[in-house]
């Protein structure tokens, strides 16, 4: 698990990186360390996978990717690691989870999130990806509306 | 609208963002553009929306965090007040409303499973509907919520 130091590095990161020459600067006097101290600690957290990704997050939909669809798909048991695999090597998709299920009424086990400018860019993906892992009976469900989107906030009851 | 060049700094910026002292700079050379030209450029891109932040995104999992995909069958009618009640849970952080009987789906982050049920529980009982889809990850295939841009 992670230090305080490491948590109130995680916390900060979680907000917009300063758009300043030396923004990793302005961290590391905020938080009370140096600026190389900081810079080691953030290479550490992404070789160990804390930190997934480190850039820019954009706002897909104001980008131009106005079909998102989430597809969920039956997929037999024996067959879900190599359909898992096929799927995720699609550059459209940006998601791709084998999920278990609370009710018998929803018989849906992998859940794929697919990103295109179109429905019809969307569906052709859709299309060659049931191909590929010779599954039939899948749903997609677009999304009309986006009520709540933004990032997690961790370690927020850690920096009261 | 963006041009090429702001689409070409989206994609870069997405992927290795450098953590080195002044990254910047370094993008920039990368794009053949002076350090301040990426700046101000960066800067309209997140104030006209297109970029949400510059930052880490974590996984929940080696931060200690547990979570879910839930879904709920909302009347038409009453989607406003669900989704007030649901938003206000600083730990669901996607909620859209999708073209299914099942017309609300959410993701929850919690720092246990047993906070995780409390918090679904206390939905479950807050907005009165019963038809809620609890579906935990079993194993991530991919999670990489990049965009290229160079295809818009």
């Amino acid at each position: 698990m992670l230090n305080a130091l490491e948590k109130a590095i995680v916390y900060r990161l979680q907000e917009d990186l300063p758009l300043v020459s030396r923004p990793y600067e302005v961290i590391a006097e905020e938080l009370g360390i140096s600026e190389d101290e900081l810079l080691e600690r953030l290479t550490a957290l992404s070789e160990a996978g804390v930190i997934r990704r480190f850039g820019a997050i954009v706002n897909h939909r104001k980008s131009g990717f106005s079909a998102n669809p989430m597809v969920v798909w039956k997929v037999p048991e024996e067959k879900i690691t190599a359909a898992g695999n096929v799927m995720a090597s699609y550059s459209e998709v940006s998601h791709c989870y084998h999920r278990s299920s609370s009710s018998q009424d929803w018989p849906y086990n992998m859940y794929t999130m697919i990103h295109g400018q179109t429905p019809e860019q969307c569906e052709d993906i859709i299309c060659r990806m049931a191909n590929d892992i010779g599954v039939t009976e899948y749903e997609r469900l677009y999304s009309s509306h986006e009520l709540k989107k933004c990032s997690m906030r961790y370690f927020a009851e850690d920096q009261k | 609208m963006i041009d090429d060049m702001d689409k070409a700094i989206i994609d870069l910026l997405q992927s290795k963002f450098p953590v080195t002292k002044r990254p910047y700079l370094e993008l920039s050379r990368q794009l053949n553009m002076t350090e301040a030209d990426l700046m101000s450029r960066i800067a309209l891109l997140k104030e006209n929306g297109y970029i949400r932040r510059i930052g880490g995104i974590f996984d929940s999992r080696k931060l200690g965090y547990t979570g879910t995909l839930c879904a709920m069958k909302v009347p038409m009618d009453r989607i406003g007040e669900v989704s007030e009640i649901v938003n206000s849970y600083s730990g669901i952080t996607h909620n859209y409303i999708r073209d299914h009987s099942f017309n609300m789906w959410f993701t929850m982050l919690a720092p246990s499973v047993q906070k995780v049920e409390e918090n679904i529980l206390e939905i479950r009982m807050r907005t009165g509907i019963s038809e809620l889809l609890v579906l935990p990850a079993v194993t991530v295939f991919k999670i990489n919520a990049s965009f290229k841009m160079k295809e818009v």
